[in-house]
């Protein structure tokens, strides 16, 4: 098992493994969100508070959650890089931040969009989930920066790991007094927790959304961290020789 | 040579030395702890001469435009938390010391706060009176203040440690603590609007001194390492 | 003494034997490669002298040596255990005498000092005698700003001998002094060496140290 994690860990094998584990994970990932958008778009039916303009979720909801899915990897990995020294564990972390940022942004936009029917406005500081996923955006941006202003990538790596730590203990604590926040405000939600249970018709293109989606966040942020592993090997052997090697990459 | 029996000096004489050497150099140039005040007079100043002198609307932003000035001076003072002794080697110097480095990094973030965050506390009811805040409102902004300066120091020592010695520090230093700062903003100024319209506001207090206690425990910790790893 | 699963060598033992000692150092600082495979040994009374032009790795050896840079490979040993699991016991063992004296402008010399006695065990030395000594007893009471670059420095060495510690680490120790600040710091060396202390010093100039020296020549 150990020597399993070890050979995972080794730059090389990584990049080979990711070379063949990505199309694996992306071919499955956008059949599902083929199938996710035919059958959100026309199977599902029309939502009977919200019309056609609840159908935005099958977009908004994996975004959302793959934004702080992406957040946890990034702290995780950037830990685990800190404390076991494992370089690979940082090119992880610095491959999904920008994927993360693109994926909270895409939730912000979608957020925005569906709140013009439904609240009348682009943008509602009333809610929740939009102002802490706004937040979100914003810890994305200074970990980014904080990346880009260091120039020795050993020390962006740690510096940016900390950063990414105290951010997560910083979500929950964002959340939660976001959410008290607008108890205060008469915040509308209309996407209650606990609500009706969900027409299995409009349920199933949603789950096949969110799993499309993670799949497809999967195979990009392997390819995100092969290009990032040949980026930090450039002056290494083996990439030489991989390089000038007839085969090419 | 070395007297094996001799202990090293403790760490409170560790926390309370570092503590009192940046009051004292506080002290020798007042400037450093004046001019966020100045600041923070100032942009309580801009907002009614930007959105007008009308008594209804200034009581009702007053407690967030404090809070918001209140935040926007910290970021200001904590530049100079660790930069100058970054320049003259002297962070190096608490870098090798027997001491540990977070009850160094806890007693230069205690000095911080007592000249950046308590004078702005001190100064704050002078601001809020020209707000119309009522008296009995002053006192809870007083104590959201208290508490959300400490955290904002704490907080803010992290993100300082992380920029320490990099060109352009302060803008990157804001775009880091700002995200961070924003449920401390919102807690306290909150509050404070809870409290001047006569609503139950202890929850936003407790929650504060939560928050307090939280960063008060575990950011010297990040700090240090912060530290250990910029200078490398 | 060999805290290795693996039998170490036996000039890996010899090294691991020694009060400080370091095998196998390689230090990469972003695309340049400062040192590789470096070892060394240093006992009581040895000086270990870091010989090499500027921008050679000197200063990142002795930051190497202080515990506050992480090697790409490599271990540093004082008393036979890696310094970097013992970092606050290390530290309360050294002194560091950096390029950039860590003293404060605004503060008198005894204010400086006084900050030192609170963060490290001092050693029975009088101050005043060390003061006379450096020829800097009457600049007590003035903040270090209006001090000479070669004052400032006396007042690093100050600090330095009022500490109770046995290894010295000196990076450039000469810089802004005169020639009779400079033998006197080769002096202050010799008697440290003399009493069983051990010194780590970077420098360009030719030194003259009667006690056993090891050099190393950086490239």
């Amino acid at each position: 098992m150990w020597k399993f994690f070890h050979q995972l860990a080794s730059p090389p094998h990584f990049y080979r493994l990711a070379a063949v584990l990505s199309p694996w994970l992306a071919a499955p990932g956008i059949a599902l969100i083929a199938y996710g958008v035919y059958a959100g778009l026309f199977l599902a039916p029309m939502d009977y508070q919200q019309g056609d303009a609840f159908r935005i979720i099958y977009v908004h909801v994996p975004s959302a959650y793959l934004s702080m899915m992406a957040y946890m990897i990034m702290a995780v990995s950037g830990g685990i890089g800190l404390i076991w020294r494992i370089k690979l564990s940082h090119a992880v972390a610095a491959a999904a931040a920008p994927l993360g940022a693109a994926f909270t942004f895409l939730a912000l936009a979608t957020g925005s969009i569906w709140g013009r029917p439904m609240w009348g406005t682009w943008w509602e500081w009333g809610d929740p989930r939009l102002t802490s996923e706004l937040i979100l955006l914003f810890l994305y941006f200074g970990y980014m920066a904080l990346r880009a202003a260091i120039d020795d990538t050993a020390k962006a790596d740690k510096a940016s790991a900390v950063l990414a730590l105290v951010g997560v203990v910083n979500v929950v604590i964002v959340h939660y007094s976001v959410e008290w926040w607008s108890s205060l405000h008469q915040g509308q939600t209309l996407m209650k927790k606990g609500g009706p249970a969900m027409d299995p018709a409009m349920l199933y293109p949603l789950l096949a959304m969110i799993l499309g989606f993670t799949l497809l966040f999967g195979s990009l942020l392997l390819r995100r961290v092969r290009t990032e592993v040949l980026f930090r090997e450039r002056r290494t052997r083996w990439v030489r020789e991989m390089i000038l090697s007839p085969e090419g990459s | 040579m070395t007297d094996a029996h001799k202990e090293q000096p403790s760490i409170f004489s560790g926390l309370a030395a570092t503590a009192r050497r940046d009051l004292l150099l506080a002290w020798k140039r007042p400037g450093d702890v004046l001019n966020p005040l100045f600041f923070f007079a100032m942009v309580c100043t801009l907002f009614p001469l930007a959105v007008g002198p009308s008594a209804e609307q200034l009581e009702f932003s007053g407690p967030g435009v404090l809070w918001v000035a209140a935040l926007l001076a910290t970021l200001l003072s904590l530049n100079s938390l660790f930069g100058s002794d970054f320049e003259d080697g002297s962070l190096d110097q608490l870098l090798v010391s027997p001491q540990p480095l977070p009850v160094l990094a806890l007693g230069k973030t205690a000095a911080h706060w007592l000249t950046s965050g308590l004078p702005l506390v001190l100064v704050s009811p002078i601001l809020a009176i020209t707000y119309r805040m009522p008296m009995s409102v002053v006192g809870v902004m007083m104590l959201t203040l208290t508490l959300g300066t400490i955290t904002l120091s704490l907080l803010g020592s992290i993100g300082a440690a992380l920029t320490v010695g990099l060109h352009r520090g302060t803008a990157l230093l804001s775009l880091l603590i700002l995200p961070l700062a924003m449920p401390v903003l919102l807690l306290g100024a909150n509050t404070v609007s809870l409290a001047a319209g006569n609503d139950v506001y202890t929850t936003g207090i407790w929650a504060l001194g939560a928050y307090a206690i939280a960063s008060l425990s575990l950011a010297p910790y990040a700090t240090a390492a912060a530290l250990r790893i910029s200078n490398e | 003494m060999c805290p290795r699963n693996s039998l170490p060598s036996a000039t890996e033992c010899k090294l691991l034997t020694a009060k400080l000692s370091a095998a196998n150092l390689t230090l990469i600082r972003g695309e340049r490669c400062l040192f590789e495979g470096l070892d060394f040994a240093l006992d009581n009374g040895g000086l270990l002298l870091l010989e090499g032009r500027n921008g050679c790795g000197k200063t990142s050896l002795m930051r190497a040596i202080a515990g506050m840079l992480s090697l790409e490979t490599g271990e540093i040993h004082w008393n036979g255990v890696p310094v970097l699991q013992q970092r606050q016991t290390f530290h309360g063992e050294l002194v560091w005498l950096a390029h950039r004296t860590g003293l404060k402008w605004d503060l008198t010399m005894v204010e400086n000092l006084k900050f030192e006695r609170s963060l490290r065990r001092q050693s029975d030395r009088d101050p005043e005698e060390v003061y006379a000594k450096l020829g800097i007893e009457r600049l007590k009471r003035l903040p270090l700003r209006s001090l000479s670059a070669g004052q400032q420095r006396r007042v690093a060495l100050a600090r330095m001998l009022l500490a109770d510690v046995p290894l010295w680490l000196m990076d450039e120790p000469f810089t802004n002094l005169d020639r009779e600040g400079r033998k006197l710091v080769m002096e202050l060396v010799e008697d440290h060496l003399g009493a069983d202390g051990m010194c780590v010093m970077a420098a360009h100039q030719d030194v003259e140290i009667d006690a056993p020296v090891t050099k190393i020549r950086m490239q």
